[in-house]
């Protein structure tokens, strides 16, 4: 464990990461629409201001030794109730470093960009308030010293991404999409609360220090639970199976969102979940081996899936799915494979913006159209969008030297150091990878034009090249920079610890069957759409095509597990309500109402039968008097 | 020993006015005409009065006679006349399960007095009267003692409320005048401008066949005529019919 | 010769007056077996007084007597009344209290 020491110098600032798009936030969003001129450009700044001091504070750990590197800062004492303490108190260390720099970095990047994408938009400062209350949750997600204030953050983030999905909310298909993501993020959020819940019963506490320093004294079971409890909430937050198919609905939000959001960030914390928990997951090593089920899993399905949609923006979703898949699996294969989890995050956080971003940019200059059907030939007419689109399509390939591969092939090399099976598959995985990306730029920007009468593609304003530009520089260098500049497995390593082990094929050996059999999958996908003519109108295809366009039937499944009993249990309720209760209620009022009208018979107004009731009393009392005196 | 005397005598009066009266209380809950009823009361009450008289009660003996038999009755009788002498009741129960369960009910409470009472007085001790009677020197004495010492304040709220009962009788009774009585004057103009006949109405008796009040006199032409009833029997309509001599009436001026 | 016979005799009727009161009709009649009952119950007083030696009963007799003789003298002037607007002695006649 590392020594945890109090804040000095620019990471005072800590504080300020988080409260500075806050109040931008709340200003932006109680201010009105009067705003529209000139808040949006303090949406910009907010985030701009964070990435410098991120920068900054980057600078600065750097300069401190490896022991050194973790700061606190208590801002107050949030509850105490007893023995259980809970801080507001923010922690960084080199895990959250990097990951603040992702956010601020990348998310300042996308604010600009949305300058020019929702120029249009008459709620614009409604959108970037929504976005600097993401990048304020996200940081706090990440800054947090213990679970808690992580949950705050963890809900926050799942708010604005709710908010943001359903942005246009006039579109009934886009207040559904934020509703399922909510919802199916939720179940995930069960599962947080209640490893939280594990955690203060065993620990007594919430806190980091605290958990990780007495994991080893807790049993294994309970750390099992614990972990397959962090492993729901993940599943729910990165869009793994079971808990993945709100992932391609929330593509109706703009894109923006999805690239900051759904690309980048928010679905990356669970991969952070994961890593931080590394203390749990080290124990219980049954958890680790469901991690990693999870993550295989959703890896093939995420390329499946991606390989069929004609939609753009779902196609890069489904390769989002895929991609977290291969991180998440490396979290779970243990000390050898977190470091390259969070090394694939970190570049897949820029070449997937990058990608989304750019993809953005392609449906700007054909009038919001998805459909890759009705694309094609397009190089020509948006050059700087299709250079950058193929950058960020090598690099998330995994052909050398884009960053995609350096951190890919980690992944895979530490695959087979833990399993070859797991090894092999992802070898298959990125394939596929191969295949799918080659297809959607090949449909984008190859072969005839598709388009559609009205539609004059041209190339987006600055304020969105600039920065597709950018994260095309960082696609290709950031994987060096990292590996061989700066390097990222001593980086991390006090912070999630390091393995290494030996395997049976030499290193490169495995990196040039890996690169052939992409290469393999992307000279398929080039001869079936750059060669042979895509059809306007989506042909048949095999029953995996059908299954995948259907996102492999995950919403039918979800609808017969869950929607269908929902409905059954609440008509059951209603039913209930009406006949029982209702008749309860009812059924006594008319069983009164019934009874008095009998008993109102007896009111005749006949004196003699008032007399007879009179006698009948009298008797009763008699008799009763004579029992009692004779007995 | 039982403390009362082996009587032969009054086990004679017992049994027979027991009887007796036993019987009145039937026959008055079983007549058909009501002043068979008030007929058979009077009959129960005298036998009574014989009773009362019997157990050393002699004052309330008279006083039973009196006031029961004489004043109440009476009362009664005369409210039967106001009322309907005829009136009867029809045998016919009109209210569903009243007789089944009136008899059911009466008899039940019969029994369970008779067998509490029964069961709980045999065997015990009576005192007698004799000595109580002597203290004052007979039994009109050492009652009116009683009354006047223990029971005084009884005796005035009795009064009282005889007082109130006289006064609710006539407040009762009363016919409110809502018109100012007609004067002399006024009574004969209307009977000579009304279209009954102005002169004396006839007396019954007078060209009568019969002297009871309900049945109407004969006029000069021999018709009978209804002005000679009271008017409350005549609003009842409870007129005795009278043979119409056919043609004229005797001209020798035969009243009878 | 019991004394307490007189009190049977007494009770068989009140007995025998209540079952008048249910089930005749006419008012007066009705009376008339309350009257019965009153009767008994003196009957029985003047009994118990024999018994108990002491003549409390016989003023209580008295006195229920007086109270009777002027409850028929109200009761009677309430049924001429009710029969001048009524023209009717049935008691089953106001019956306006029904449901």
């Amino acid at each position: 464990m590392q020594e945890v020491m109090p804040v000095t110098g620019v990471f005072s600032l800590l504080w300020l990461l988080i409260a500075l798009p806050l109040v931008g936030a709340a200003i932006l969003l109680l201010g009105g629409r009067k705003l529209n001129k000139w808040g949006v450009y303090l949406g910009v700044f907010t985030v701009l201001v964070d990435a410098v001091i991120a920068v900054a504070m980057l600078i600065a750990m750097m300069g401190n030794s490896a022991q050194e590197r973790t700061f606190s800062q208590n801002q107050f004492s949030w509850m105490f109730a007893g023995n259980f303490k809970v801080d507001m108190a923010f922690q960084i260390d080199q895990l959250s470093m990097v990951f603040v720099l992702l956010i601020t970095i990348v998310g300042a990047l996308i604010h600009v960009y949305s300058l020019g994408y929702m120029s249009h938009d008459p709620d614009k400062r409604k959108f970037f308030g929504y976005l600097n209350l993401f990048v304020a949750a996200m940081l706090l997600l990440i800054l947090a010293n213990n679970y808690l204030l992580l949950y705050v953050g963890w809900e926050g983030v799942g708010l604005a991404s709710y908010l943001l999905i359903s942005f246009w909310q006039i579109k009934p298909s886009a207040a559904a999409a934020g509703k399922k993501a909510f919802i199916i993020n939720r179940v995930g959020d069960v599962g947080l609360s209640l490893a939280i819940m594990v955690m203060f019963v065993t620990f007594g506490s919430v806190g980091f220090q605290e958990v990780f320093g007495s994991a080893g004294q807790a049993s294994e079971g309970t750390l099992t639970a614990i972990g397959l409890l962090l492993l729901l909430a993940a599943c729910g937050k990165s869009a793994q199976f079971p808990l993945q198919a709100w992932l391609l609905d929330a593509m109706e939000g703009p894109t923006p969102v999805s690239a900051l959001i759904h690309a980048a960030t928010m679905v990356t914390a669970g991969v952070y979940l994961i890593a931080r928990s590394h203390a749990i997951f080290d124990i219980a090593t049954t958890a680790a081996t469901a991690v990693v089920i999870v993550g295989v899993v959703t890896m093939f399905m995420g390329a499946v899936i991606g390989s069929a949609k004609d939609d753009i923006k779902k196609s890069l979703a489904g390769s989002t799915m895929s991609q977290i898949g291969y991180m998440v699996l490396a979290a779970g294969l243990g000390p050898i494979g977190y470091v390259f989890a969070i090394f694939h995050l970190l570049t897949h956080g820029v070449f997937k913006a990058g990608l989304f971003l750019g993809a953005g940019s392609v449906m700007h200059g054909m009038n919001d159209n998805v459909n890759m059907r009705r694309y094609g030939a397009l190089r020509t007419a948006m050059f700087v969008t299709y250079a950058t689109f193929i950058i960020g399509t090598l690099s998330i390939m995994g052909i050398p030297p884009f960053s995609g591969f350096w951190s890919k092939d980690s992944i895979i090399h530490a695959a087979f150091e833990s399993n070859t099976l797991v090894g092999v598959l992802t070898i298959i995985a990125a394939a596929i990878t191969g295949f799918y990306m080659t297809r959607m730029a090949a449909m984008t920007f190859y072969g005839k034009a598709r388009w559609e009468d009205d539609v004059h593609p041209h190339e987006s304003p600055k304020v969105m090249t600039i920065p597709l530009i950018i994260l095309a520089v960082g696609s290709t260098f950031l994987g060096m920079g990292l590996l061989f500049w700066g390097n990222i497995e001593t980086w991390l390593e006090p912070v999630v610890g390091l393995k290494k082990e030996e395997i049976a094929i030499p290193e490169a050996l495995l990196m040039a069957i890996t690169l052939v059999l992409v290469l393999a999958g992307a000279a398929y996908g080039w001869i079936q759409y750059a060669r042979r003519e895509v059809p306007a109108i989506a042909p048949r295809g095999s029953w995996l095509t059908r299954a995948a366009r259907q996102d492999l039937h995950g919403d039918d499944i979800n609808d017969i597990l869950v929607v269908q009993p929902a409905f059954w249990v609440s008509r059951f309720l209603v039913w209930f309500d009406g006949s029982w209760i209702d008749g309860l209620v009812n059924g006594s009022a008319a069983f009164f109402g019934g009874l008095s009208g009998r008993l109102r018979r007896y009111q005749t107004g006949f004196i003699r039968s008032y007399a007879l009731s009179m006698v009948g009393g009298a008797v009763l009392v008699v008799l009763a008097l004579v029992l009692v005196r004779l007995s | 020993m039982t403390g009362y005397e082996l009587n032969v005598g009054e086990a004679i009066v017992f049994w027979v006015c027991a009887v007796l009266s036993v019987l009145g209380a039937i026959g008055l809950i079983t007549s058909r005409k009501a002043v068979h009823s008030a007929l058979w009361m009077a009959l129960t009450m005298i036998n009574l009065a014989i009773l009362y008289i019997a157990n050393n009660a002699p004052f309330l003996g008279m006083v039973q006679v009196i006031v029961y038999t004489g004043a109440v009755m009476m009362l009664f009788l005369f409210v039967l006349m106001v009322v309907g002498v005829d009136s009867s009741d029809s045998l016919i129960e009109t209210i569903k399960g009243q007789r089944f369960l009136a008899v059911v009910l009466g008899l039940l409470l019969i029994v369970i007095l008779v067998w509490g009472l029964g069961s709980s007085l045999s065997g015990l001790p009576s005192v007698g009267l004799d000595a109580a009677n002597r203290v004052d020197g007979g039994n009109v004495q050492s009652i009116a003692h009683l009354i006047f010492t223990d029971y005084l304040l009884v005796f005035e709220v009795t009064s009282a409320l005889l007082i109130t009962a006289a006064m609710g009788a006539m407040v009762l009774a009363h016919r409110e005048h809502w018109l100012p009585k007609p004067t002399q004057a006024e009574l004969s103009v209307a009977r000579f401008k009304g279209d009954d006949h102005p002169g004396n109405r006839p007396s019954p008796g007078i060209y009568a066949r019969h002297n009871a009040v309900d049945t109407p006199a004969l006029l000069p032409d021999g018709t009978p005529t209804e002005a000679s009833i009271p008017g409350a029997l005549r609003s009842r309509a409870d007129v005795q019919p009278v043979e119409i001599e056919d043609g004229r009436a005797n001209e020798e001026g035969d009243s009878q | 010769m019991n004394p307490s016979n007189y009190v049977i005799l007494s009770a068989l009727l009140f007995g025998i007056g209540t079952l008048g009161v249910l089930v005749r009709r006419n008012a007066i009649v009705v009376f008339m077996s309350v009257e019965l009952m009153l009767n008994a119950a003196n009957l029985a007083f003047v009994a118990f007084a024999r018994m108990n030696g002491n003549l409390d009963g016989q003023v209580v007799a008295f006195f229920v007597m007086v109270v009777a003789a002027a409850e028929v003298v109200v009761g009677l002037a309430i049924i001429v009344q009710i029969f001048r607007s009524r023209r009717s002695a049935s008691i089953d006649e106001p019956n306006l209290l029904k449901y």
